[in-house]
């Protein structure tokens, strides 16, 4: 089986350079859900760039769409389409736009105004449920995201129609554009939240692809409730200096910087292998 | 004298294709009884869905399952879920392009006494200026059950919003032109033209009979198609009438200074 964590660090270096060339992008949020969607694309989705279409597909919706270099990095390399398409990231009249939209081949969902993923996850696992397919929802939210209300109703109708299809994973970076999560709108205390809406909570290492991989299995082998991932992850993991700092939600990278953190992300690739 | 609100017409059309189709859902915010859905909500439990009252929800939640293949009618109070929810309707229904038509119960000042958060005069120009978003105010019960066995043989969003009462016949059953996305001709007239959608075309055609006892010609359009308008009926009735009045129930928000 491939090296998953190798394979992080490689989409990482295509997100760096993706972000370097169209000098916009979101540096710390990517970085910080690469793990989630390796073990996602790589690993426990139902999912092939040949049967887009197939009814018993897996669905996946990225409600904090600002990571989209991520999301674009992942489904290139997957082959959902030729990679040599990012190059128009951010360009004029390039569909590969700065969040999700369904022209992509792949993408199921437009997102990029927060809070909307969930809700729209409960409908697809409820029309799972009413056909009796086999197939699976997935979301990936922020953590500076669980303020919008629309997420709590989406958290509340999932638990009381039992969606145990649907998984979401909150992305706990601690931090969002403004500073730290704590400063902002407080979001400890998730197990209580999600708990009272009769979800099933699991904490993982978000940067740790074998805690993942349990999570996920565990996730799929909860009955009668859905769950969430409330995955810790360090925002920005990947680079020792965007690791942690707010300023890199969406900083862009000087060229020195660039040539920096495209060598660590080497190393770590490397030392991943090993 | 007519006793059937346009939204019981809108729940016996959805009744008798459900029968056949068991992808219709129809999704409500603790609003079955007032959109006239408890009907179909008991016959149909499985392909009917609450959602409490969280019209954003309602609204995302038929995204979801129009995006696997479901034909979602989403109805709740036209006040919140035009307004409340538009942003969802714009994201997950506009712009990702889902079945789920939007049915907006109760809409203009049907609620009357029931005041201004009740009231819904913002809708249409709040849901028009959604690109990819349609917007259709039936007239009758006649028009409302031809427009809704239309709607449910396409795949794009719409917006359909009714009153709350009975309205008055404006056709009569077996006598009732209709074409999709143009506008009626309810009655023909040289002098003006009263173009109305909604409830108010019935008391546009009722206008024109009144004009007509003082010697005044109107014509009257039924412009249920408020978008995509019928500009090829605006146009003819502007080259071949000296006037155009509109009629809708709605406001554009004008305030003294
Ligand atoms: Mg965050």
């Amino acid at each position: 089986m491939e090296n998953l964590k190798a394979k992080s660090f490689e989409l990482r270096k295509d997100i760096w350079k993706m972000i370097y060339k169209a000098k916009t992008g979101h540096t710390g949020g990517d970085f910080s859900i690469c793990d989630i969607l390796v073990s996602l694309y790589y690993k426990h989705m139902n999912i092939s760039p040949e049967s887009t279409d197939h009814p018993n597909r897996d669905r996946f919706i990225l409600s904090k769409g600002h990571s989209v270099e991520a999301y674009y990095s992942v489904l290139a390399d997957r082959g959902f389409f030729p990679k040599e398409e990012l190059e128009t990231y951010s360009q004029y009249q390039s569909k590969y736009i700065g969040h999700p939209n369904n022209k992509i081949n792949g993408i199921e969902m437009n997102s990029g105004s927060l809070g909307h993923g969930l809700p729209v996850a409960v409908g697809m696992a409820l029309a799972g449920k009413m056909d009796k397919a086999s197939y699976r929802v997935y979301t990936v939210m922020g953590d500076g995201e669980l303020a919008e209300g629309s997420v709590w109703e989406g958290a509340m109708a999932a638990g009381h129609y039992k969606l145990d299809n649907l998984t979401a994973v909150v992305d706990r970076n601690r931090l969002q554009i403004s500073g730290c999560t704590e400063n902002v709108m407080s979001q400890d205390n998730q197990d209580a939240r999600w708990g009272s809406f009769g979800w099933h909570v699991i904490h993982a290492a978000g940067n740790d692809l074998k805690a993942l991989d349990e999570a996920f299995t565990q996730a799929k082998a909860t009955k009668g409730k859905p769950t969430v991932i409330i995955a810790d992850t360090i925002k920005g993991y990947g680079i020792s200096f965007t690791e942690n700092k707010a300023e890199w939600h969406h900083k862009v990278p000087t060229e020195a910087e660039f040539e920096n953190g495209l060598k660590e992300l080497e190393e770590r690739r490397i030392a991943a292998n090993e | 004298m007519n006793n059937i609100p346009n939204r019981q017409i809108i729940c016996e059309v959805l009744m008798d294709k459900a029968k056949e189709d068991k992808d219709i859902v129809v999704l409500c915010s603790d609003s079955r009884g007032s959109a006239s859905l408890t009907g179909f909500a008991n016959t149909y439990p499985e392909q009917f869905v609450e959602t409490g009252i969280a019209e954003q929800n309602l609204v995302s939640i038929s995204a979801g399952l129009a995006k696997c293949g479901k034909k979602a009618f989403a109805a709740s109070p036209a006040c919140f879920l035009s307004t409340r929810s538009m942003e969802q309707c714009k994201v997950d229904v506009a712009y990702s392009n889902t079945n789920v038509k939007l049915i907006g119960i109760s809409g203009g000042i049907s609620y009357g006494a029931l005041g201004m958060t009740h009231h819904s005069a913002q809708d249409i120009a709040a849901l028009a200026s959604i690109p990819n978003m349609r917007v259709y105010l039936p007239s009758d019960r006649f028009q409302t059950k031809a427009l809704m066995e239309h709607l449910l043989e396409d795949e794009k969003p719409a917006y359909i919003r009714v009153g709350r009462n009975p309205v008055e016949d404006v056709y009569e059953e077996g006598n009732m032109p209709f074409k999709m996305n143009e506008a009626t001709v309810v009655s023909e007239g040289k002098d003006v033209t009263i173009i109305a959608c909604g409830e108010l075309v019935r008391a546009a055609k009722d206008a024109a009979e009144e004009l007509g006892k003082l010697g005044v010609s109107a014509r009257v359009l039924d412009m249920y198609c408020v978008k995509p308008i019928d500009q090829t009926a605006v146009l003819k009735a502007a080259k071949e009438t000296k006037a155009i009045v509109t009629i809708e129930e709605h406001s554009y928000g004008v305030d003294k200074a």
